[in-house]
């Protein structure tokens, strides 16, 4: 296991998720003969540039062809290897969906596959490179695990969980170079297990990736006005932490989820679709990128556009928690 | 086995796969089944290392059915060479069994990989194939896949990397028949070109009758050139042996009625005894 010191903390947050994430592989490499990490042609950006040099014998670069990525990753597997493969989440997931699907889902091939950039990442480089719909495509395939770490610390506690569990995974990162930290310390993690972040009586916010930071903050911004948020970092999107989730049906009649992903298919589908079948159902406010092709900018930009940053979390989630109280009172009355 | 044994399995494997058509009572892929009955006998009769009672064995050379739809052979053929039990050979095409119109994996039954994703199987083989190389073992993947599937652009993505990684224990036996479902191979894919297209690619590329089974065993044996993958495009005929079938596309996916049944096994026996 890595030891994590502040100072690691800080130099990770700094250097940002993709780098840290082939910081984290190049540990894993020496310490486990059986790990090998391939790309389709983004080794630097994944931060392997160091893995490549050290141990040219553990990094192989398939060409721009990710397709063959997966499949190539899967022949690996297949022979006991441990491969994690990445590149660009829309890449990744939907260039070589059915190679997923076929390798990792059917065959239940033990891939480490690896979204770079996801959400709203990649900025000026467009949508082309946004990874808006890879949680929805890689949850309905049978079988693959779905990490999304909250920060850089959490990128290294997922590539090492990730490499422990013999099965299928995607592993999405988010969020940019001074990304913002989340844990300030070594913290107990479990695959599938999301983690209550801070205590709050009047409603939940259920956040994943790089919103965690950003639900921490809202939440704090809406105890300014006497409000009081629980907030929970869902790391695995699947498989979903049923047992808080119902915790959370029971204790809460209103929650939000905040990812940065589509609407459609994402964190908050999954937990609507969770709180469809259970006696106890909070409303649920889904909070994420909208069914269209936004605009381009830098990161910042882009989630001021879309809504996603504290301040404006903050209004949203009051104002629909709002208008759920009212509707039960008016229910109520009636 | 000699080659008069590997005749006499090739026969048996194409007398298997009538009967396992008829009995499926449904429509089977018949004719890209009988052109690669060589292909397979030549394979696991004569070239491939695996133990018939040890499915698991790890020193095993490895089998891919790319062309998944090839099953009809395939399963015939892990049957005579007694990998596949009659009885489980008696449930294909039957409701919930795990022998159906393409391969799902099953080490038990000796099938490597799980198909019918056409373009899949060569990049799956060639991570294998690396694998093997990189714990210093030495056995060989074969990867057979069709005319038709050599569409796919995933396969060049595959050769690409292939070559690049000199994976000369990767083998690829191209089961050129000409015909794909909706008529001949399209886009340069005669047995030529598809030759010629390896070759381009890095591969050693050679071109053989893929029913002549003492000039494809030559091929499978041969010491393999260093650092250069193997594609041995096999010129076969689609429906091969049995006459109303050969070339005839209708039986690319058809159902065998107990008329053509009859009219086919006594055309192979007569071939048998000719």
């Amino acid at each position: 296991m890595v030891r994590i010191t502040s100072e690691q903390i800080a130099l990770w947050s700094k250097i940002g998720p993709r780098a840290v994430y082939g910081l984290a592989v190049q540990q894993l490499v020496e310490k486990n003969d059986l790990v090998i990490a391939l790309s389709a042609d983004l080794g630097n950006s994944s931060g392997l540039d160091r893995l490549k040099k050290s141990r040219p014998d553990r990094f192989i670069n398939v060409g721009i062809a990710e397709q063959s990525l997966i499949g190539f990753s899967a022949g690996l597997a297949n022979e006991g290897f441990i491969p994690f493969a990445s590149t660009f989440a829309p890449f990744a997931t939907m260039r070589a969906a059915e190679q997923i699907r076929m390798n990792l889902g059917y065959m239940e091939m033990n891939v480490k596959v690896v979204g770079l950039g996801s959400g709203l990442a990649m900025g000026f480089l467009g949508n082309s490179h946004y990874g808006l719909e890879d949680i929805a495509i890689m949850r309905t395939i049978p079988g693959i695990t779905i990490l999304s770490p909250a920060d850089c610390t959490e990128v290294v506690k997922c590539v090492q969980y990730a490499s422990e569990l013999c099965g299928p995974t995607y592993l999405r990162l988010t969020g940019v170079p001074d990304n913002p930290i989340v844990y300030t310390e070594d913290y107990e993690f479990e695959i599938g297990r999301a983690i209550s972040m801070c205590e709050g009586d009047d409603l939940a916010i259920i956040a994943t990736g790089s919103m965690v930071s950003h639900a921490l903050n809202a939440s704090k911004i809406m105890s300014n006005f006497g409000m009081s948020v629980k907030v929970y970092n869902f790391h695995t999107i699947k498989p979903l932490d049923e047992v808080t989730l119902s915790e959370i049906g029971k204790n809460f009649t209103f929650i939000a989820t905040i990812e940065e992903h589509s609407v459609i298919g994402g964190l908050g589908t999954s937990v609507a679709q969770f709180y469809s079948t259970q006696p106890d159902r909070p409303n649920v406010s889904i909070i994420g990128l909208p069914d269209n092709f936004g605009p381009t900018g830098n990161y910042q930009f882009l989630l001021n556009y879309h809504e996603l940053q504290a301040e404006q979390l903050a209004v949203r989630i009051m104002d629909s928690y709002r208008k759920s109280q009212n509707l039960v009172e008016n229910l109520d009355k009636s | 086995m000699t080659d008069a044994q590997l005749t006499s399995m090739a026969l048996g494997i194409r007398k298997k796969i009538l009967v396992m058509s008829l009995r499926s009572d449904s429509a089977s892929h018949l004719g890209g089944g009988l052109s690669l009955v060589e292909i397979l006998t030549c394979l696991y009769g004569k070239v491939m290392n695996y133990k018939r009672d040890d499915p698991f064995w790890i020193s095993r050379d490895r089998f891919i059915l790319s062309k998944g739809h090839g099953v009809l052979a395939y399963f015939a053929a892990l049957n005579y060479v007694g990998m596949i039990s009659d009885n489980a050979l008696n449930t294909f095409m039957k409701d919930g069994s795990s022998l159906i119109a393409h391969p799902i994996l099953n080490l038990e039954l000796g099938i490597e990989s799980s198909n019918g994703s056409l373009g899949q199987g060569l990049s799956f083989g060639a991570g294998m194939a690396k694998a093997v190389k990189m714990k210093n073992s030495n056995q060989s993947v074969f990867v057979l896949m069709g005319d038709g599937e050599c569409n796919e652009g995933s396969v060049w993505e595959a050769a690409q990397v292939s070559a690049q990684l000199a994976l000369d224990n990767l083998i690829t036996i191209i089961d050129a028949n000409g015909l794909q479902s909706d008529g001949e191979v399209a886009n340069g894919g005669n047995p030529e070109q598809l030759k010629a297209k390896f070759q381009s690619f890095g591969w050693n590329s050679v071109l053989v009758d893929g029913h002549d089974i003492s000039a494809l065993s030559r091929e499978l044996t041969k010491p393999r050139k260093p650092n250069q993958p193997l594609c041995i495009v096999a010129r076969t005929t689609k429906g091969k042996g049995v006459s109303f079938m050969e070339n005839n596309n209708a039986w690319h996916h058809a159902r065998l009625t107990k008329t053509n049944f009859d009219l086919a096994m006594t055309e192979l026996s007569q071939l048998a005894h000719g």
